[in-house]
């Protein structure tokens, strides 16, 4: 079991659970942490984040499995979500992943061979007056076109 | 109609203190904390008719006022920033242009049940909205309306801002309970409900984005000029999120009680390229669509949904034109529902993907007879048989589709193809 935060991911961790009236709420915070200190939570990192938080490794791999923002394997450098709830749908959002997929080479839960685009389809995520939309990592896309859409794809490098 | 959740939203640099302060910002909360008693707050947000804007609609002053005022133990508020209903993005809008109300609302929420530590817990999706929640609440900190003492009146109040992780059960109260205990967002059975019972088993207030956010105007100008607002049941202003086939979608505010119809086709400019409406559901996917010819005499309050058969819900109003084929739209929010169940009870799990898996059949012309028998079934034995209103959340709405476009259904299946959109 060779993973571990670093000295700084460490003072952050010491510094959200002192925030929580308990520390077993700062479960989604700390997992974010290692997710962005690993990459991905892989077994070690479940096991390491157990043992931090003082709780079954069972309970965490519970977390993990539950929430789509916990990856447990690695993924592209741009993770790429497309919408595809009803709002989006009646704008077209089927034609949006058709075209990803055309561009990037890729079926839906794959990775490209370079590692830089995942493609994935979600659920709503709050955007629906300004539909069709994708997500890439942190930042949504919005009024998206079967054109656009290869632009925004071109300036992620 | 008088701007209350809008009323910043549009001016300049409005998610920073400086403009929140001057436009009259964190008065109410001064207010509240220098002069008011937490009994005579809570008896304010009763007489205001302020009914909570998550999607229940229950009463927010009367839910305060379950909260034991002599509990040992720790109470706590958490504001619902989860936002995840299909076609619901009003909170995300406050979240990002109008932080700061969401603040001084949850600080006076938390002042009336005498909680000292307050949650914002926002969908994990929404980064951009954390940084600018994570920012406002900076500025508070500093400005010393969150931390101890507060305007020196001896209140003290820590305000902890928590992001999920993607699961749409976790805007369902419980399941965020249980996503802020630190494992996975997992509803509990009611009662005990959360006033009692609620955050680590300790007294908890769980409010919308948009039910806190309203509190600091009715404050400041008191119950009754809000009051004044609405019809009888339905007091005040509301959010609707627009989307869909809609020249203008964006996020609306109304006086409760106003014409659905001509908020649609007046303010909303109708239905685009020359198609008619064909149905509308007005109160985010989980509840009944209603089709054109229903919405004669609608006007948007919790009462007159409900006696057309839906009900008022987020208020995410989703507007689906002529072309749109029916099935695939169940079929889409039923792969939602199918998707998001939580697992915990059968009826829920094993009903959402066989409505599911029935719906996809049925749109690929693949549909037997007794098909929408089997899921009016499922969809019956699923209402009321679980833990949470999740299982009436993916119930009622397909049920629905079904009975009020019953003719497309059935050709769906005689003719082994859609007959209304090419696609
Ligand atoms: C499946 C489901 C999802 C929900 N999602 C949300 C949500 O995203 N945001 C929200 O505020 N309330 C949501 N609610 C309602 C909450 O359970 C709760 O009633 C609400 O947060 C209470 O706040 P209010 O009284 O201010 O409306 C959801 C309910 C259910 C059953
Ligand atoms: S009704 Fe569905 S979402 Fe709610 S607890 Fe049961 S399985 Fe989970
Ligand atoms: S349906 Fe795509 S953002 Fe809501």
């Amino acid at each position: 079991m060779a993973l571990e935060f670093s000295p700084e991911t460490h003072k952050k961790f010491d510094a959200i659970v002192g925030r929580y009236p308990k520390k077993e709420a700062a479960m989604l915070p700390v997992l974010y942490l290692a997710q962005e200190e690993f990459g991905y939570l892989g077994p070690e990192a479940i096991e390491y984040v157990a043992a931090i938080m003082d709780v079954p490794v069972a309970r965490v791999y519970g977390v993990v499995t539950f929430y789509t923002m916990l990856n447990m394997k690695p993924i592209g450098r741009h993770h790429t979500q497309v919408c595809r709830t009803l709002p989006c749908a009646l704008a077209g959002a089927e034609r949006i992943t058709a075209a990803i997929k055309a561009k990037l080479g890729i079926e839906l839960g794959e990775t490209t061979a370079d590692g830089r685009f995942t493609l994935s389809e979600v659920e709503c995520l709050a955007s629906c007056g300004t539909a069709p939309m994708m997500q890439v990592n942190d930042d949504y896309y919005e009024n998206l076109s079967e054109q656009n859409v290869g632009e925004i794809l071109d300036r992620l490098k | 109609m008088e701007k209350i959740l809008l009323r910043n939203v549009d001016a300049p640099d409005s998610h920073t203190i400086g403009a929140y302060r001057s436009r009259g910002g964190y008065r109410a909360l001064e207010k509240v904390v220098r002069e008011m008693s937490p009994e005579r707050l809570i008896d304010e947000i009763k007489a205001s008719g302020l009914r909570g804007r998550g999607g229940a609609g229950f009463p927010t002053g009367m839910k305060w006022g379950f909260v034991p005022k002599d509990s040992p133990k720790p109470k706590y508020v958490v504001c619902n920033a989860d936002e995840s209903e299909p076609g619901t993005f009003k909170d995300r809008l406050l979240i990002e242009k109008d932080p700061h109300s969401i603040i001084e609302g949850t600080i006076i929420a938390a002042y009336a049940i005498r909680s000292h530590t307050a949650f914002i817990y926002i969908r994990g999706e929404l980064s951009f909205g954390a940084k600018v929640l994570g920012r406002a609440i900076e500025e508070a900190v500093a400005a010393g309306y969150l931390g101890k003492n507060i305007f020196g009146a001896g209140y003290d109040i820590d305000l902890i801002l928590h992001r999920g992780a993607g699961a749409y059960i976790c805007g369902e109260e419980t399941g965020l309970l249980s996503s802020l205990e630190g494992g996975k967002g997992w509803p509990k059975v009611k009662p005990p409900f959360p006033a009692t019972h609620g955050l680590f088993g300790c007294p908890t207030v769980v409010n919308n984005v948009e039910t806190l956010a309203s509190l600091p105007w009715i404050v400041e100008r008191g119950a009754a000029r809000y009051a004044a607002i609405g019809t009888e049941k339905s007091k005040g202003t509301k959010l609707f999120s627009v989307s869909g086939h809609i020249r203008k979608p964006g996020v609306y505010e109304v006086d409760m009680g106003y014409p659905f119809k001509k908020f649609l086709e007046e303010d909303c400019g109708g239905v685009p390229n020359g198609k008619k409406l064909k149905g509308v559901i007005p109160g985010g996917a989980s509840m009944p669509v209603l089709r054109a010819d229903e919405l004669d005499g609608v006007t948007m309050d919790y009462e007159s949904f409900q006696a057309a058969g839906t009900l008022l819900g987020s208020g995410g109003v989703i507007v689906m034109d002529e072309s749109t084929c029916m099935v695939r739209s169940a079929w889409n929010i039923s792969r939602f529902f199918a998707h998001e169940s939580c697992g915990q009870c059968s009826p829920c799990r094993e009903g959402c993907h066989w409505m599911e898996k029935i719906f996809r059949r049925v749109e690929r012309g693949e549909g037997k007879a007794g098909d929408l028998e089997l899921i009016l079934s499922v969809s019956g034995n699923i209402m009321g048989n679980t833990i949470c209103p999740f299982g009436d959340a993916a119930a009622m709405p397909a049920a629905a589709f079904i009975k009020k476009f019953r003719p497309e259904f059935d050709a769906h299946i005689a003719q082994k193809k859609c007959t209304v959109s090419a696609s």
